[in-house]
């Protein structure tokens, strides 16, 4: 366990030494859900009641959404996994005494964190003080607070346990390219992250419903803005928790498949 | 104590000719050709002895040093180290190995290297009190103690690896490989190197084995060699032995001032050009300092070097011999 608290430290001190881009991501982010807001409102002007969500379930999604991006963005991977698989300087990792899926998870888990850690305290400060119905607002009782906060850790992991095959992919493919693009932009459709789930037609959403993005950023979000409460959280919670386990086994089966054909190229 | 039986490896290549026209057709069907990494190979490496594992490029080296510390997993034979099959007890065995890649690098990019040491310290589970022992000797023997507190990013080649061969001793293995430790260095770096992996075979009976380009490595570390072409071991004894073979001949080179360098039976003239000159000498029949005398005696000598053979030229009449 203490080796994997120390690769998290060091994964994480490093992230957290680039100020200045998360000064640049924190503006981004802002212009960002500005906009996403602006054209929402201006649909919400033709009359509420059409939409799923309230206006105000909807402000606290989006700004959600912006200040745990680094955490739940899905195009976002680590340069140096995928290098490390396609140059071979994986060799010394695969010299080292420990779990190589472990490791990546780790790794992976410190660099969202350190560069999440950074952005979205300034993003919900400021999204905290914005005029009425644009702001965020606290969650409806302290019980769905606290499911927020479990189910955010929930689904931060299914996540990462995502990635991970899209990672162990580069083991099978030398290229990881195509495979990372077709990836992020399915996951960013059906994770929410485009248009929040609840907006999806009637029809589709039991198909994204059974898909793992969903069990992402989605369901945190809709306990915290009170979208989904009770029985039906903890219903969600428990979907979150048997991806979280479907994904984690299945990448750990293709790894040790893939380590077992492994060729360190190079040298 | 390491053993290698039989070890083959073969890797399938995937090949097509150039154009465009053969870039479609591969879309469909690949061709691939399978080289043969590693033939038959066997051999034994008895406990604190020190090994170099010699051969030109593509020659199996690497791809042997990777089954050895369980990267790899070979098509066929059995490799035991102490004990244990290293791609199939990778975890247990990896502890007990260090392992330097001279083209590829450990340390963390972007922290100084005394954490990339403790990060190291974590992973192996190494005892605070033997950590803190086993870092100052190597700090003091290496000479690392100002470097170790910069990014490596910052570190010359050479500052660096002496900090990446620093970092695989952390947790004292018994089994050391290094794999062409010496590369772009310079030769003050080649001699610290050197040395210090002289004196920790000597002191802790580390056994190493080390893969080189360089013949002044093997020189200055090694008395045992094995030398590898085309997959196969073709030598594997003392470096005098190796040095012997195919020796016959020598060439010396010589710049003089006289009339033309003399030939006789045991000698000839490769090349007599303004006053250089490089003469074959069949040393069965003539020694080299006979030659030099016999020379000296028709010419004025200015310079004089003795060429012997490459270990490339040698592993290249090696092939000859073998006929592979």
């Amino acid at each position: 366990m203490k080796q994997y608290l120390s690769f998290f430290r060091i994964r994480f001190i490093a992230g957290l030494q680039y100020r200045a881009a998360a000064w640049a991501g924190i503006s981004t982010q802002f212009a960002w859900g500005g906009m996403t807001l602006l054209m929402f409102w201006a649909f919400y002007q033709n009359g509420e009641n059409s939409f799923p969500m309230s206006f105000p379930e909807l402000s606290s999604y989006i700004w959600l959404q912006q200040a745990l991006l680094a955490m739940f963005m899905a195009w976002f991977f680590d340069q140096e996994i995928f290098e490390s698989i396609t140059s071979g300087g994986i060799a010394y990792e695969l010299c080292r005494p420990c779990d190589l899926y472990g490791m990546w998870f780790v790794k992976n888990m410190a660099v969202r964190l350190s560069r999440v850690l950074l952005r979205c305290v300034p993003i919900l400060l400021v999204a905290a003080f914005l005029p009425e119905p644009f702001g965020i607002k606290l969650p409806p009782d302290g019980l769905s607070a606290l499911l927020f906060l479990v189910s955010t850790v929930l689904g931060f992991l299914v996540l990462v346990s995502f990635s991970m095959l899209i990672y162990i992919s580069a083991f099978y493919t030398i290229s990881p390219m195509g495979i990372r693009i077709l990836a992020t932009s399915v996951t960013e459709f059906f994770t929410g992250a485009l248009i929040p789930i609840p907006f999806f037609p009637e029809a589709l959403q039991p198909v994204i419903y059974a898909l793992p993005f969903a069990s992402m950023q989605n369901t945190p979000f809709l306990i915290y803005t009170g979208h989904i409460g009770g029985a039906e959280a903890l219903g969600s919670m428990a979907v979150q928790l048997l991806w979280l386990f479907a994904l984690v086994l299945t990448g750990r089966l293709l790894m040790r498949r893939a380590l077992k054909k492994v060729v360190v190229q190079g040298g | 104590m390491i053993e290698l039986r039989n070890i083959n490896k073969t890797f399938k290549v995937a090949k097509r000719n150039a154009g465009f026209s053969e870039a479609v057709k591969a879309l469909f069907k690949k061709d691939y050709t399978y080289i043969h990494a590693l033939r038959d190979v066997s051999f034994t490496i008895g406990d604190g002895e020190m090994v170099g594992y010699i051969g030109p490029n593509g020659a199996g080296k690497s791809s042997t040093i990777k089954i050895m510390s369980g990267i790899l997993t070979p098509d066929s034979g059995e490799c035991v180290i102490n004990g244990r099959t290293p791609w199939k007890e990778r975890v247990s065995h990896v502890r007990e190995i260090g392992v330097v890649f001279g083209q590829r690098s450990q340390l963390w990019w972007d922290v100084p290297v005394i954490d990339s040491f403790e990060l190291i310290r974590d992973i192996y589970k190494v005892e605070e009190g033997q950590y803190k022992k086993t870092l100052s000797g190597l700090i003091e023997l290496l000479d690392i103690g100002e470097i170790v507190k910069t990014p490596a990013r910052q570190l010359s080649l050479g500052q660096r690896m002496r900090c990446e061969i620093a970092a695989s001793l952390l947790h004292s293995p018994k089994i050391l490989f290094l794999d062409e430790p010496t590369i772009g260095l310079d030769a003050v770096s080649k001699i610290a190197v050197r040395e210090f992996i002289k004196t920790i075979n000597r002191e802790n009976k580390t056994t190493v084995i080390l893969t080189t380009h360089d013949m002044q490595d093997i020189e200055a570390l090694t008395e045992r060699i094995i030398l590898i072409g085309r997959g196969r071991i073709l030598l594997d004894g003392s470096l005098s032995a190796l040095k012997s073979r195919n020796s016959s001949h020598k060439t010396l080179r010589v710049d003089y001032v006289g009339e033309g360098l003399p030939a006789s039976e045991q000698m000839t003239v490769i090349k007599d050009l303004n006053g250089h000159g490089e003469m074959l000498i069949d040393t069965d029949r003539l020694s080299v300092s006979e030659a030099i005398s016999y020379i000296s005696s028709r010419v004025e000598i200015k310079d004089l070097s003795v060429v012997g053979e490459t270990i490339d030229e040698t592993v290249v009449s090696l092939y000859k011999e073998f006929e592979i």
